[in-house]
């Protein structure tokens, strides 16, 4: 069962809110395993637990809540349950980086874009400003933004939706992080930036051999981008598998209810 | 009331926001024409700031239009006076995307119901009780919980609450922005299900919008798509769907993932087309079907098959459609 | 907190509402023996011509509220309307309303007071009339900005498409949510008027004799505080309760009902 190979071995992973002193379980002990590199999807509707689990690896609270987390997350092998603050800030940003559904709410906006990425050059990487920004530059044409040098002086409101994802896409893997975390990173985001989010996340999975934890609630989204699929409901995964397999025959009842309201593109529709 | 014609007439609606800090002034519907017929839905599709939400508001002329005419069962709406617009909106209504803020948070169900019908005198003060009743079943809740606040339903059942509003006084027809785009995708499947079932008990007409184009193709019996405040193309769902002849309607069509492993895969390892449209030039000289508008006076529009329309706006420099169009 | 600032107003209110029941004495008799100390007979002491201070304190606490409940109130009717057109109907008439409050704003509250007085006389319906006016801006801002969001929330909207008319989704779909911040600052501001009051009269500008209030207990006991301090530590001692319990009172208002959030 443990496999050594793994990246991030989570073991009975359960999540415990306190809402006006009455408990409730948000995450029912939960395992699965992410290996170097590799691509999984968490699938399930608001509410299921996927993102409060996406923040447990993070070991960030959700706004304005406190939480109880049980269990472990191993990553190489060291529990981000247990470890110092200390060392859990230098995880975040450095070995495990994350991009949330909002590219609106997420960039600081009286700081040019460019400058928030130096920032964190600086302090993860320790960077001189000048190399830094060298990078930044380097990052932001990563990530496919069109003149880089110039739009690094640019900032927030100056870029749609979909470059500001692409922003805090560059910005996540600035440090080359061994896990990128996406929660919902393009649910905000019209189906043709979409489209083009998504190859990037792949590339960027691809080139730099970073695992991609992908959560959302589209079947679509994460049809062709992981290898294997975790469905959560009400705090528990109800199934596990290969993309394909859990595609052509899922098991759980719940997985064939939530696959079967997919909308389709190419069903015919009503006819005058 | 009822007009020979379609039940809703839209020619050359406008609306342009005025100057503001220095910004020149944004046209964000720029003539935009279609009919509605009675019992259809005509789906509206576009990304952000394409104007399709825009649209919906200055039809129901919560939004005032700066040009064109807007025509519900015969009667023109753009210049109807204050009262009569609100005796009108018996007829139109509203559903708007998110169920979470479009309730009044203080008021119970009971009451967000009974408002439409106090306004509008549809059924006497006695009966409303039995109407709002009425209303829960029609949108499949129980008439029992009528005495809660929005904030004890979940979201699918608030987007219920919010459909029995709108059909509260009997309308003819109703223009629905985004309204699943909030919900999950059981809860999405769920209400569109209620949304046909109505059509068809209720003959309603919609205006459904969405940027999900795989939600409107299971809804819209017609397809608009819209590109910076203009209309790019407009036809019979099948046909745009499985013809589209404007080369952004093929382009937002592409970018729908498709919920099959091997396809989607295939799909992303594509390079990705991100075609510049162009803008707003080409206004004189002949256009991408070599036609001079301009010239000739005519609507910058080309009928590809019957019912089924293109503009020749917005194309990728040195796109031909000739070449592209037959996939017919 | 808010259950604290509701005791010291439970409290207040009793005292005011049976002042005469519970003051020992009548606040204009005078007994023997002026400036006398605490005594079993006058809790409190008596000031300069005799009269029992503890009883002045209740009655006068009576007046001085009276005054202030009355001004807030006006203040907050007239803050509400303004408020409301202002925020809701917006554009000129925005305009219009918060120019004129801004003169109004800009005006030192005695200065103006001072001016309305030396016009018209001191009377009860001056002063309150002035301390209304003076804080009216102050409301009326306070509603303006939350309505000037909450107007713009789905839910008026979905009003409006439904056909309700503006002046019903002006007082059903905004005024309601936008009460929080308004009580909140409605509690501010009757601790702000009580020091204004008392104030007011300490400087002569309150109502007449031989009505007793706090403010001028203490300008008349002012020239004899060494000889019975408790004259004036009475007064000022009322002072600083009401209007710490107001100021309380807010604080837990807004505690509970989180103003600021949504």
């Amino acid at each position: 069962m443990d496999d050594p190979r793994a990246l991030l071995q989570v073991r009975d992973l359960t999540a415990q809110f306190n809402r006006d002193g009455v408990p409730s379980r948000v995450v029912n002990g939960i395992s699965f395993d992410i290996a170097p590199g590799e691509a999984v999807g968490f699938v399930g509707e608001s509410g299921c637990g996927k993102s409060v689990t996406a923040r447990a690896i993070m070991r960030l609270a959700p706004e304005g809540s406190s939480v109880a987390w049980g269990g472990r997350i191993l990553f190489r092998g060291r529990d981000l349950l247990r470890i110092e603050e200390r060392e859990m800030r230098d995880m975040r940003g450095r070995r495990i980086a994350m991009v949330f559904q909002d590219p609106m709410t997420s960039l600081n906006p009286v700081m040019t874009v460019g400058a928030q990425i130096d920032d964190m050059l600086c302090r993860h990487a320790g960077l001189s400003r000048r190399a830094a920004r060298r990078r930044t530059v380097e990052l932001l044409g990563l990530v496919g933004i069109r003149d880089p040098a110039l739009r690094a002086d640019d900032h927030p409101h100056q870029f749609s939706g979909g470059m500001r994802q692409r922003v805090l896409i560059a910005i996540a893997v600035s440090c080359q992080p061994d896990l990128l975390i996406a929660d919902e990173p393009t649910t905000a985001l019209d189906v043709t930036v979409q489209a083009q989010i998504l190859r990037l996340l792949m590339r960027l999975g691809r080139e730099l051999g970073m695992a991609l934890m992908l959560i959302t609630h589209d079947f679509g989204v994460i049809a062709g981008m992981v290898e294997r699929v975790y469905v959560m409901h009400g705090g528990d995964i109800v199934e596990s598998g290969e993309v394909d397999a859990l595609f052509a025959g899922p098991q759980h009842p719940y997985t064939r209810a939530l696959l079967a309201a997919v909308p389709r593109i190419e069903t015919a529709g009503r006819t005058t | 009331m009822s007009a020979p014609g379609p039940l809703l007439r839209v020619r050359d609606l406008c609306v342009t926001f005025p100057a503001r800090r220095g910004r020149p002034p944004v046209r964000a519907v720029d003539h935009v024409s279609f009919d509605i017929e009675p019992g259809q839905t005509l789906g509206l599709v576009g990304e952000s700031g394409s104007g399709k939400t825009t649209t919906g508001r200055a039809i129901l002329q919560l939004q005032p239009a700066s040009g064109g005419s807007v025509r519900l069962l015969g009667q023109e709406l753009t210049a109807m006076r204050r009262a009569d617009l609100r005796a009108m909106r018996r007829h139109m209504q509203f559903v708007l995307q998110n169920p979470y803020s479009s309730l009044h948070p203080r008021m119970t169900v009971a009451q967000i119901l009974a408002e439409p019908l106090t306004v509008h005198r549809s059924v006497p003060r006695e009966r409303i009780p039995e109407r709002v009743a009425e209303l829960m079943t029609l949108v499949g809740m129980d008439p029992k919980v009528v005495h809660r606040y929005p904030h004890e339903f979940s979201g699918g059942q608030r987007q219920r609450v919010v459909i029995a509003r709108a059909l509260a006084v009997n309308p003819d027809f109703v223009v629905c922005d985004e309204p699943v785009s909030a919900l999950d995708v059981r809860t999405q499947a769920q209400i569109v299900d209620l949304l046909h079932s109505l059509q068809e008990k209720l003959r309603l007409s919609y205006l459904f919008i969405a940027h999900d184009l795989a939600i409107v193709r299971a809804v819209a019996h017609r397809v608009a798509v819209m590109y910076g405040g203009r209309l790019v193309e407009l036809g019979d769902a099948a046909r745009v769907y499985d013809s589209p002849a404007h080369p952004y309607t093929r382009n937002l069509l592409d970018a729908v993932p498709i919920p099959d492993p091997a396809r989607q895969r295939a799909k992303l390892a594509e390079a990705a087309p991100e075609p510049q449209f162009r803008g707003r030039d080409g206004e004189t000289g002949p256009c991408v079907f070599g036609e001079d508008h301009a010239a000739s006076g005519t609507p910058a529009w080309h009928e590809v098959a019957p019912g089924h329309g293109v503009s020749c706006r917005f194309w990728p420099p040195g796109a031909c459609p000739g070449q592209e169009l037959p996939r017919i | 907190m808010v259950a604290i600032g509701f005791v010291m107003l439970a409290a207040l209110l009793a005292i005011v509402i049976l002042g005469p029941v519970i003051a020992p004495y009548s606040p204009s008799k005078t007994s023997p023996g002026s400036l006398a100390g605490p005594s079993a007979a006058h809790w409190l002491g008596t000031d300069s011509i005799g009269r029992d201070v503890l009883s002045r304190l209740i009655i006068g606490g009576r007046g001085t509220l009276l005054i202030t409940v009355v001004a807030v109130a006006i203040a907050l009717a007239a803050g509400l309307v303004l408020g409301l057109v202002s925020g809701y109907v917006g554009g000129r008439v925005d305009q219009a309303i918060m120019r004129v409050l801004d003169v109004v704003f800009a005006f030192p509250v005695f200065l103006l007071a001072i001016a309305v007085v030396a016009a018209l006389g001191p009377t009860l319906q001056n002063l309150i009339l002035t301390i209304a006016i003076v804080y009216t801006p102050t409301l009326a801002r306070v509603v303006r900005g939350p309505v000037l969001s909450v107007k713009r929330w789905d839910h008026v909207e979905a009003a409006r498409s439904v056909g309700v008319g503006e002046f019903a989704i002006a007082i059903r779909h905004v005024l309601p949510l936008v009460v929080s911040p308004i009580l909140v600052q409605t509690s501010l501001t009757l601790a702000n008027t009580i020091f204004t009051v008392t104030a007011l009269s300490f400087l002569g500008l309150g109502p007449p004799p031989p009505d007793p209030n706090w403010g001028s207990m203490l300008a008349e006991a002012r020239q004899f505080m060494e000889l019975a301090p408790l004259t004036v530590i009475g007064p000022a001692a009322a002072i600083v309760f009401a209007s710490l319990t107001f100021i309380v009172l807010a604080n837990g208002l807004r505690e509970m009902l989180d103003v600021g959030s949504r």
